[in-house]
């Protein structure tokens, strides 16, 4: 940045801010590392120590990975956000080219009826769910919690990118109309590029809900094969007692992948916004 | 190879009518331009021609075929876009070559095929860049390689130069120019400035609110406009309408370019004040403005000195002059 907009003091008031913002909220990540890395006496005696000397104790870690298979749980719980990321993206962009794209008839009401899960929770729809999934058999399968998911974060998706590709130049796909390009090419190899911050911004917005939901997990996958992280860790909340180590330790590993993923789609983020587009 | 003809083609979008039985017929290698006002309705009789919308009504015949229900890629036909519209994840030579590769032409072909239009055009030198690497005017000439690659029947250009700025829409106009002798091929360009349309055009279709006014070539639309709204609208600066009655002449109005109305300190035919003057050097413009005729415009040649709110004698050169009767048609 020049030196002509800037000032020494306006910077370091503007990270002062932001320093403090960013203490505030990581401040409940840093709390569950470090007790995940303490004794259990160490945990209670003073919540806010670092893992230092005596109080340091991998138990909950030992714990984690002794009891339960959180290996499985981990699969299971990327299998899930994957898949219905996946699903959720690709049908919700499709849906959203088709409304933005062509005219037809009932056109702005369908597209109000795609947006409106958006304002209903689809847990009120659980009893209704649960029926339909013990009648197709997808009870304590992948498969069901899958399908949730995706009609969980579809109407987001399509209200977002199909604001989105209201505004890809109608130029540009006419252009690949005229040199042959056919209607899918035109949506995968123009239009999909072009709105790609769009679909990095809505597949974390779905991917977080997704990863820690444990209603659906409960209700529909309970069984031991078909278990996610969120709640294979319940099993260290017992009724009397809860085991906070490994509880502790099995939520911070929980952190990592959805990280990953996150590190994902903000790189895809930055990187659309700085390819040049049309003009 | 490439005559369009146009058989009472209509559009309309649900009551909204912005076609209205167009007729027209475009002769093989000819240039033609579609200019009008903003709203008239000529994009949307080319991207009818295109292939991007459907006609409501009529046929579309190239060479003889009638291609209403041909998709535009099987049309045979090119399209420069006013906003370029290249492939942004595409190289410049990919670009170029997209067309061909959907068509299944062997890549040696393709190849040979970019290269010439390349050279045509000397983008030699930006063939591997990605188009967020060009300038405006960089980007207008892949365009335009983009269309010439495909050695289509027909060029469609929509505002081609809109987006340009003057000197590089100069120097791209007289490109699209040598590229017509060049190539032979039949053009169709829709522009609203009506100075690309004169300095390009082997016929212009001047077309308001869907329906088209005059056809006919440049100088034949500027010596004998069949309405006052193509009078107006071909030759810069427009063309003064006086109150006929006032002057003792036939019809309604009548007609006289600028260069036509004569300025004089001492006599004239009425009086007005003059209310601007513009020195373009080669050129003076005066704006003058009378009581019965409303603001008018004389174009003198050379340096004149006029001084704002003198008061001039004007006078039409009335055997220059167009005469339009109540309904702004030409009374001949």
């Amino acid at each position: 940045m020049s030196s002509a907009r800037t000032s020494l003091g306006r910077t370091v008031a503007a990270h002062a801010v932001l320093i403090a913002y960013t203490v505030i909220a990581l401040f409940p990540v840093f709390v569950i590392l470090i007790n995940s890395l303490k004794t259990r006496k160490a945990i209670f005696g003073d919540p806010l120590a670092l893992p230092l000397g005596k109080s340091f104790d991998l138990v909950g870690y030992q714990t984690v990975m002794k009891q339960g298979d959180f290996v499985l749980y981990f699969q299971n719980s990327m299998t899930v956000t994957v898949a219905s990321l996946f699903f959720v993206l690709l049908f919700g962009a499709m849906a959203a080219f088709a409304l933005s794209e062509y005219r037809f008839r009932g056109n702005t009401l369908m597209g109000l009826y795609l947006a409106l899960g958006i304002m209903i929770p689809i847990r009120l729809g659980t009893v209704a769910i649960l029926e339909m999934m013990v009648a197709s058999g997808l009870v304590n399968t992948l498969t069901a919690l899958i399908l949730v998911y995706t009609a969980q974060g579809l109407p987001l998706s399509v209200f977002i990118l199909s604001e989105f590709m209201k505004s890809v130049s109608n130029d540009l796909k006419n252009a690949g109309r005229i040199d042959g390009l056919s209607e899918y090419a035109i949506f995968f190899r123009l239009v999909l590029p072009l709105v790609r911050p769009a679909m990095a911004t809505v597949a974390v917005f779905t991917m977080i809900p997704i990863w820690n939901d444990l209603w659906f997990p409960l209700i529909l996958a309970s069984a031991e094969q078909t278990k996610t992280v969120t709640l294979g860790a319940q099993v260290f909340i017992g009724q009397f007692q809860n085991d906070w180590n490994a509880l502790l330790a099995a939520l911070s590993l929980a952190i990592v992948p959805v990280l990953v993923l996150y590190l994902i789609f903000s790189r895809q983020l930055i990187r659309g916004i700085t390819v040049g587009a049309v003009k | 190879m490439g005559a369009l003809e146009l058989k009472a083609v209509g559009k309309s979008f649900g009551k909204t009518e912005v076609i209205r039985g167009v007729d027209l017929t475009v002769e093989d290698g000819e240039f033609c331009v579609f200019v009008g006002p903003s709203g008239c309705g000529k994009s949307t009789l080319l991207r009818i021609i295109a292939g991007l919308e459907d006609a409501s009504a009529g046929d579309i015949l190239l060479d003889g075929q009638r291609i209403n229900d041909v998709a535009p890629a099987k049309r045979e036909l090119a399209m420069v876009f006013q906003s370029y519209a290249l492939y942004p994840h595409l190289t410049v030579r990919d670009n170029m070559g997209l067309a061909l590769k959907q068509a299944g032409v062997a890549k040696a072909e393709i190849a040979a095929a970019t290269d010439k239009a390349a050279d045509m055009l000397a983008l030699g030198p930006l063939m591997d860049r990605r188009p967020a690497e060009l300038s405006g005017g960089q980007r207008q000439r892949v365009a335009i390689g983009r269309a010439i690659v495909r050695r289509p029947k027909l060029f469609l250009f929509d505002e081609p130069l809109s987006n340009l700025d003057a000197a590089l829409r100069v120097a791209t106009r007289i490109e699209i120019a040598r590229l017509h002798r060049e190539l032979a091929a039949t053009m169709i360009y829709v522009t609203h400035d009506q100075v690309e349309a004169m300095t390009l055009a082997d016929k212009i279709v001047v077309l308001r609110a869907g329906r088209v006014e005059q056809v006919g070539a440049p100088m034949q639309l500027y010596n004998d406009p069949d309405n006052v709204f193509v009078a107006g609208f071909i030759g810069s600066p427009q063309m003064n309408f006086l109150k006929a009655a006032a002057l003792g002449e036939q019809g309604e109005t009548l007609g006289i370019r600028p260069e036509h109305l004569e300025v004089s300190r001492k006599a004239g035919r009425f009086a007005a004040q003059i209310s601007h003057v513009e020195k373009l050097g080669g050129e003076t413009l005066v704006y003058a403005r009378s009581e019965t005729h409303g603001l008018l415009t004389t174009r003198l040649f050379g340096e004149h000195d006029f001084a704002v709110d003198e008061t001039v004698h004007l006078t039409p050169l009335a055997e220059r002059g167009f005469r339009f009767d109540a309904e702004g048609q030409r009374m001949r």
